[in-house]
């Protein structure tokens, strides 16, 4: 496997050529670091640039997340972000041919803009956006919820640059009676089937129209990668991460609520009110995710330290509250007994994330682990159980925790 | 004392008799085979398959399909029925996308129907009780509750 990844991301676009069969007709045209899709079978790691502990939970589709010792930078760099992907990543990107096209019934008179217009009509923002995934944590949830099973690492916090989705919509001009957007991308449907749209979600109005919520082009001040949605995607930080578009071609203004695959219940949905572990939940009593709760992950130190007796243990970690801000960060060592505050840093922009950090004493040598709970504006805070089941295992946002040995 | 003329005419009269004697063995030899040949035939085939087989062992040297009860080639458990999973259940995604849930034989079939309604899956006919007795029995819940101890930890000692 090592060997066969070095081989590939020491080829050319002649020799991708040679392990395909065929020569690449305009390979010269090919973004930088871009895939054909037939190798897209191939080793992730090299293919994607992923770090090498990542954990591929799927290979058609690429679903591939990060550990929480990996999410210790300040700002994701892509190598460290997770995969969340619903389709094939799509093949024959050409960017001097790529448009963004705004319609939908709340839309008198639909506008195509190419790339270099977005770039060149429109004020450029650059923002840091956690993204996570809304089924993030789903492994823990018993009975089992079917999907991904994500444990801790389908979070991320890159910078992402582009322009403001409020910005274009004015440009374009909507009605009064919008209610919400739906995004199309590129992606194509596993069955291969191009009729078939893959996922097609979006945000209403009132998160359209935050200054945060844009049309990037730029992920950490480069070409967003192609896992992540090259050359445009729609990014709303704090919501899940499903409704920040990528390969982004469409965006319909809408007079109802979107209803695009993936829309439908029970995707992406809880259950409106309280239901017991196990319960079946009839589809109209699902109500769509909006703004994710606050969580946080130890980043440092990796789980399963070993420290000598008499020592401090220095952690740190990222804390996130959807829309929220985290107001509050506390650490324990002794199972939630009691709580010690941690240094908690203001967040680089609204929806970024915020570092945390805390000296750590142990009173004796033994066995430890060490919680860590955040707590948002509005009061509420991390359970450290699981938060209530739902049957598509969303939300979890249960404290997470480290073992550390002191001897 | 023989003439030394004689001698040589002889020895060669010698010679050729000897040389057909040898013949005449070979050739009896040869009879004897081909009539045991004749009556039991095999014999010469044990040899020939032999040969025959080493030679597509070395050839196509399969590797094993199975290692500790996983299915090699796609990660499913050693079961009944699997082929039938594999046909049916990876051509549209990986085999990771069963491998990594769990579910009772109910939450298998809402997870087929779903696919049948939303993602293009075939009917599934006959095979689907079938696919279901698999996966009922290989990918079922595990008993768990609300927060499991931390298993699997990777200690290391912390250097400042």
């Amino acid at each position: 496997m090592k060997s066969r990844r070095n081989f590939i991301k020491r080829s050319s676009i002649a020799t991708l050529g040679a392990l395909i069969g065929s020569r690449i007709v305009f390979g010269n045209n090919l973004p930088k670091d871009y895939v054909p899709v037939i190798l897209q079978d191939g080793d992730p790691y090299s293919m994607f640039k992923k770090h090498k502990e990542m954990v591929v939970l799927n290979n058609k589709p690429w679903n591939i997340e990060t550990l929480p010792h990996l999410l210790d930078d300040k700002v994701t760099p892509n190598e460290k972000m997770f995969i969340r992907n619903n389709g094939l990543i799509p093949e024959d990107i050409d960017v001097n041919k790529w448009t963004l096209t705004i319609d939908g019934e709340s839309v008198s008179n639909p506008k195509t803009y190419t790339l270099q217009e977005l770039k060149t009509k429109f004020p450029q923002h650059t923002y840091q956006l956690t993204i996570e995934c809304g089924g993030n944590g789903r492994k823990e949830f018993n009975p089992p919820a079917k999907g991904n099973q994500w444990e801790y690492g389908a979070v991320s916090c890159a910078e992402w640059t582009g322009v403001r989705l409020a910005d274009v919509l004015k440009d374009v001009g909507i009605k009064g009676n919008a209610v919400y957007i739906g995004y199309y991308g590129a992606d194509v449907h596993l069955t291969g089937n191009p009729e078939k749209v893959v996922i097609s979600r979006g945000v209403p109005m009132s998160k359209v129209m935050e200054d945060e919520t844009l049309i990037a082009f730029k992920m950490n001040g480069k070409e967003i990668p192609l896992a992540h949605g090259y050359p445009l995607r729609l990014v709303a930080g704090g919501w899940p991460a499903s409704v920040s578009g990528k390969w982004l071609k469409r965006i319909a203004v809408r007079n109802i609520v979107h209803d695009g695959p993936k829309m439908e219940s029970p995707s992406y949905r809880v259950p409106c009110k309280p239901v017991a572990p196990g319960d079946k939940v009839k589809d109209e009593d699902m109500c769509i995710i909006e703004s994710m709760p606050v969580k946080s992950l130890i980043t440092y130190p990796k789980t399963g330290a070993m420290i000598d007796k008499g020592k401090t243990l220095n952690i740190r970690g990222h804390a996130w509250a959807g829309d929220l801000e985290v107001s509050q960060m506390e650490y324990s060592i002794d199972f939630g007994a009691t709580w010690k505050p941690c240094k908690l840093e203001k967040p680089a922009n609204r929806l970024a994330w915020q570092h945390f950090s805390a000296t750590v004493s142990f009173p004796e040598d033994g066995y430890y682990e060490v919680w860590a709970r955040a707590t948002d504006s509005s009061g509420s805070a991390q359970p450290m159980v699981l938060p209530n089941w739902n049957p598509k295992g969303y939300l979890n946002n249960a404290c997470h925790r480290i073992a550390v040995k002191v001897k | 004392m023989i003439d030394p003329e004689r001698q040589k005419i002889l020895d060669e009269v010698y010679g050729h008799i000897k040389t057909v004697t040898r013949l005449v063995f070979l050739l009896i030899a040869g009879v004897v085979a081909l009539v045991y040949y004749i009556i039991n035939p095999s014999i010469l085939d044990v040899k020939f398959n032999t040969e025959k087989s080493a030679l597509v062992a070395e050839a196509e040297a399969p590797l094993p399909e199975y290692e500790n009860g996983i299915h090699l080639a796609t990660g499913f458990k050693e079961g009944e029925n699997l082929q039938l999973v594999i046909n049916n259940c990876t051509s549209c995604h990986s085999a990771k996308m069963v491998t990594q849930n769990r579910a009772t034989r109910d939450g298998w079939l809402t997870m087929i129907r779903w696919m049948q309604e939303t993602q293009n899956l075939w009917d599934l006919g006959d095979s689907e009780p079938l696919i279901l007795d698999y996966l009922a029995k290989y990918y079922a819940p595990e008993k768990a509750g609300r927060r499991q101890p931390l298993t699997n930890i990777d200690w290391y000692e912390l250097e400042d």
